[in-house]
């Protein structure tokens, strides 16, 4: 695209020119005075922009820039007309998908938003006439400020710039909402890219800047910003964070946020929706199935013969195990457990006959033993578990019932130290017996030292 | 020594002149060792499986002289095909030094070469020329046949060079 | 009577029998095998805490490299338990490439073993069919992959890469190909004289002892249980195709070899029902997100594997991460039955009886 090549070349005077802001405020107010007609280039190139800009990546540039830069933009946008609100919606679903990512990243980044605030605040300052550039400069800072937080602290303060920044978009004039909105989805996007690129501030900079060039084309950036949310995270998020916004937001403004938010995904980018699609359905699953599962009979009965012939007490829990294939999962108290395991063996109805499985886990609170087994005779499944102690996991051997249980115990002995008493030849079976610490326990700590 | 060639005729000469050629007795030992390099059939990892592609039909490295030994007695080049563990390193180095001089080692896959997926496990020594020497390095994971006949091209013309010139390559 | 002394004997781990890095420490009397000691873990790399710190995408690599004779199939294990934490449907032409991927695979892992187990008898050139034919797979799953060896092809919701143009013509062909080539084999071997007296009768094992003992796959099938986990609970896309479950009651070394090659016989209709039920368009990729958090929860899920039952295990905290990964690798349980199979028995039996398990020592170890 030659406008994006243009731009492109127009901002990297601008960054040489730019270190003084005021520079980057006359061009806002410029951009502010043309028409809506441009918009539409505009767009696109920043979004390829950006992409372009994750890529790069690699350099690191002075945040300066990158603030002087974000500054512009955000005159830029403001400039833009109103007509634009749609794509402003959009982006603030998008930044709110990008606030999560930038959290979980906790980085550096965080310096770079300052700068961006202060700028943001500088624009605010201005005239009246100037509100467009304001609320697109306050849409930034608020970006970056979500980045901060994110860097610092929790997901709910995240939103809560979300919030203000719709709050600030919603006071701001009907007319001027559009661009506005755009131009925070946009550098919420862009951060969003660079925090997962883990990249230099200075091309964040370079990418506003683009941006802000860019503006008037909403659609294509909305749709752009959509995707590469998509990539980000937690699209659940976002959109809540969308939600909240237009909420907050001015009634005209706040509709239109609603309805991105709800659309989500979907409307914006193909991606966007798979990735929400594939969240919601994994979400669902536990919670769906309230009628029964298929294997519930099986559960009770096992649960009903093992109480009828060892005591109520034997269990400590059982229930069906829906992300597991329904198998039915028996909890064993620790004194029981091999008695129960015996018991499902040599059980007429019963006979599980054949250990698939068995192996210990560190789950920090407490050491967990998990068996699978299997009965040819009824062609069923049951997991029999059983929790120990974390300091002291000690449990009788089962390897006497199935020796299939030999080297499995051996192993979990070896590599988590749960001590199998009755285990005919424990060994450390796969480190040697010269080995010091249990490499799979969460603690573990190397003793020897890498070379 | 001063050989007499003056009784020979003309044509005896250009026969000459075709036919021999002088060597130094270095260079002629180092063409003989690199044209016959024998690995020994040492196992390791999933590069092993590679390992036996090479010398399987398709690929037939003993096309160049490169036969697959099962002691390290009888051979000159060890191939480290796969991961080296804690509890394997020494039973590596045992091997290598139960191998008769001269002997070179080819590191075969990252894992061999500097740990390679494993370099963060626990059990699993980064790189096997912390245990002997390495000469030749193949990367992949695992490396493709050809990759390891190429490897082997290249320890071939490392020992050709060394006798040539006297310097060790390192 | 000449009587004669205990006498300690170490094979391995450097050994061309042993398949690997496997070593076994004999007590012998003569030349009777009185015990048997197998020590293990000399490539134990730590693939499950390794696991711990890499998000499940990552850890697929992995998977390739424990069983990196049949990685496809360790691939879909890892993926299969993934997207059943999540609910996710496979698109249809995924599944099918999959079974495709798993099925060359399982006949491409059956063939080296093939190769292999009769190379260790003495015999040399069975290794240079038995490869020529490994070798075309490998390039079906090369073009399919990019890889020979470890494939790293299954992602969670699908496959990463499309079949490309004419490849399934080539597993086409190659179908009754490679039946032709599995009559040379058997005229080639299975009536060998020497090869039946060294595998007759030799490793003898009962049902009860191969149920007690976990063992499974061919090892299981060959003492006459008729279980194969594509047949009994079936996965993916398995009960769709019109197969057998190979099964022979000898429970020795020649089951077990007659089991693996009708194996590659059954693998082979799989392939061909595959091809031509394989639907022309379609998706790849299920809509999955871009960062896989399976729910809070632990799942166990297991699949037939070429050497047997291949189980894989998640605990999730509904992080990116897994919090505990545990594979039941099926060579691990099927050595252990080794001790008992080699006691009392000539020492020249011991490749017999090893080689007839098959084994992977990147699985047994871990």
């Amino acid at each position: 695209m030659s406008g994006d090549k243009d731009l492109e070349r127009l901002k990297k005077e601008a960054v040489a020119k730019a270190k003084a802001e005021a520079a980057a405020k006359r061009k806002a107010k410029e951009l502010a005075a043309q028409g809506a007609s441009e918009e539409a280039p505009a767009d696109k190139s920043s979004g390829d922009t950006a992409d372009d800009l994750a890529k790069k990546k690699a350099e690191a540039v002075a945040k300066a820039k990158a603030a002087a830069a974000a500054k512009r933009k955000a005159k830029e946008l403001a400039a833009q007309g109103a007509n634009e609100e749609a794509p402003a919606d959009e982006s603030s679903g998008d930044t709110a998908d990008d606030l999560a990512k930038k959290k979980a990243e906790a980085v550096a980044k965080a310096k770079a938003a300052a700068a961006a605030k202060r700028k943001a605040k500088e624009l605010a300052e201005q005239g009246a006439s100037e509100e467009a550039p304001a609320d697109e400069s306050s849409g930034d800072t608020v970006d970056d400020l979500a980045k901060k937080k994110a860097a610092a602290v929790a997901k709910a303060k995240a939103a809560a710039a979300a919030k203000r920044k719709a709050k600030e978009l919603a006071e701001q004039g009907a007319s001027e909402e559009a661009p506005a909105d755009e131009s925070s989805g946009d550098t919420v996007d862009e951060l969003a890219k660079k925090k997962a690129a883990a990249v230099a501030k200075a091309k964040a900079a370079a990418a506003a800047k683009r941006k802000a060039m860019g503006q008037a084309e909403g659609g294509d950036e909305g749709d752009d910003l959509a995707k590469k949310k998509a990539a980000a995270v937690a699209k659940a998020k976002a959109a809540a964070a969308a939600k909240k916004k237009a909420a907050e937001g001015g009634s005209g403004s706040g509709d239109d946020a609603k309805a991105k938010a709800i659309a989500a995904a979907k409307a914006k980018a193909a991606a966007a929706a798979r990735a929400k699609a594939g969240k919601g359905a994994a979400t669902e699953e536990p919670t769906e199935p309230k009628q029964p599962s298929p294997n519930q009979k099986y559960l009770d009965k096992y649960v009903e013969i093992i109480k009828k012939h060892l005591g109520e007490e034997v269990l400590e829990d059982s229930y069906i195990n829906n992300l597991s294939k329904d198998v039915p999962t028996l909890v064993a108290k620790r004194e029981a457990y091999y008695k129960i395991a015996e018991f499902l063996k040599f059980n007429e109805s019963l006979g599980f006959d054949y250990l698939s499985e068995i192996h210990g886990s560190d789950f920090e609170t407490h050491m967990e033993v998990y068996a699978h087994l299997y009965s040819y005779k009824n062609k069923q499944s049951v997991a029999l578990k059983v929790k120990l102690d974390r300091e002291q996991p000690e449990i009788e051997s089962v390897a006497r019932l199935w020796a299939g249980a030999d080297w499995p115990e051996c192993e979990a002995y070896d590599l988590l130290g749960i001590r199998f008493t009755g285990h005919p030849n424990l060994r450390r079976i796969m480190l040697g017996e010269e080995w010091i610490g249990y490499p799979l326990r969460k603690d573990y700590e190397p003793y020897d030292v890498e070379v | 020594m001063d050989l007499n060639l003056e009784f020979l005729s003309q044509e005896e000469m250009e026969e000459v002149r075709r036919n021999i050629f002088f060597a130094k007795l270095d260079e002629v030992k180092g063409w003989a060792r690199s044209a016959s390099l024998w690995p020994m059939t040492f196992g390791l990892a999933c590069c092993a499986i590679e390992m036996m592609g090479t010398s399987s039909a398709h690929y037939d490295i003993e096309r160049f002289g490169t036969f697959y030994r099962n002691s390290p007695r009888q051979s000159d080049v060890m191939i480290v095909s796969g991961t080296v563990t804690k509890k394997m390193a020494p039973t590596v180095r045992r091997l290598y030094d139960q191998m008769a001089e001269p002997k070179w080692v080819v590191a075969m896959g990252s894992c061999a070469t500097a740990g390679g997926p494993y370099i963060k496990s626990y059990s699993v020594v980064k790189g096997v020329d912390q245990i002997v020497p390495v000469d030749v390095y193949i990367p992949g994971c695992p490396p493709n046949p050809a990759a390891l006949i190429y490897g082997i091209n290249k320890l071939k013309e490392k020992i050709r060079y060394e006798a040539k010139t006297g310097k060790k390559v390192i | 009577m000449i009587r004669t002394e205990e006498v300690l004997l170490n094979v391995g781990p450097q050994h061309p029998s042993t398949h690997g890095v496997f070593r076994l420490v004999l007590t012998l009397d003569g030349e009777v095998i009185t015990n048997a000691e197998p020590v293990i873990g000399y490539l134990h790399r730590g693939t499950e805490k390794i696991a711990e710190n890499l998000q499940f995408t990552q850890i697929i690599p992995y998977t390739d490299r424990m069983d990196y004779v049949s990685a496809m199939t360790n691939n879909y294990v890892l993926v299969h338990a993934v997207e059943t934490m999540m609910g996710i449907e496979i698109p249809e032409r995924a599944e099918y490439l999959r079974v495709l991927a798993m099925e060359l695979n399982r006949v491409a892992s059956h063939l080296l073993w093939w190769g292999t187990y009769i190379l260790d008898f003495g015999a040399t050139s069975p290794l240079l069919y038995a490869f020529r034919e490994r070798e075309m797979i490998l390039n079906l799953l090369n073009e399919l992959s990019g890889a020979r060896l470890t494939f790293n092809y299954m992602r969670v919701g699908g496959v990463k890469w499309d079949a490309p143009e004419g490849w399934l013509e080539k597993v086409r062909d190659f179908v009754p190909y490679m039946r032709k080539m599995l009559d040379g084999y058997h005229q080639l071997v299975s009536g060998n004289e020497i090869f039946l007296s060294r595998t007759k009768n030799v490793g003898t094992y009962t049902k009860e002892d191969a149920l007690n003992y976990s063992l499974s796959g061919v090892n299981l099938r060959s003492t006459g249980v008729k279980w194969d986990l594509r047949k009994d609970e079936p996965y993916s896309i398995y009960d769709r195709f019109d197969f057998d479950v190979v099964t022979r009651d000898g429970g020795d070394a020649f089951a077990r070899y007659e089991c693996r090659l009708a194996e590659i016989e059954e693998s082979l209709k799989i392939i061909e029902q595959a091809v031509e039920q394989f639907p022309e368009e379609g998706p790849i990729m299920a809509k999955v997100p871009k960062i896989i958090k399976p729910p809070k929860g632990e799942a166990f899920v297991r699949i037939e594997g070429s050497r047997g039952e291949i189980g894989c295990y998640i605990a999730s905290d509904g992080k990116k991460e897994p919090y505990r990964l545990k594979f039941r690798r099926p060579s691990f349980y099927n050595l252990q039955i080794l001790p008992k199979l080699l006691k009392g028995q000539n020492i020249s039996n011991l490749i017999s009886i090893l080689g007839a398990i098959d084994i992977v020592l990147g699985e047994v170890d871990g």
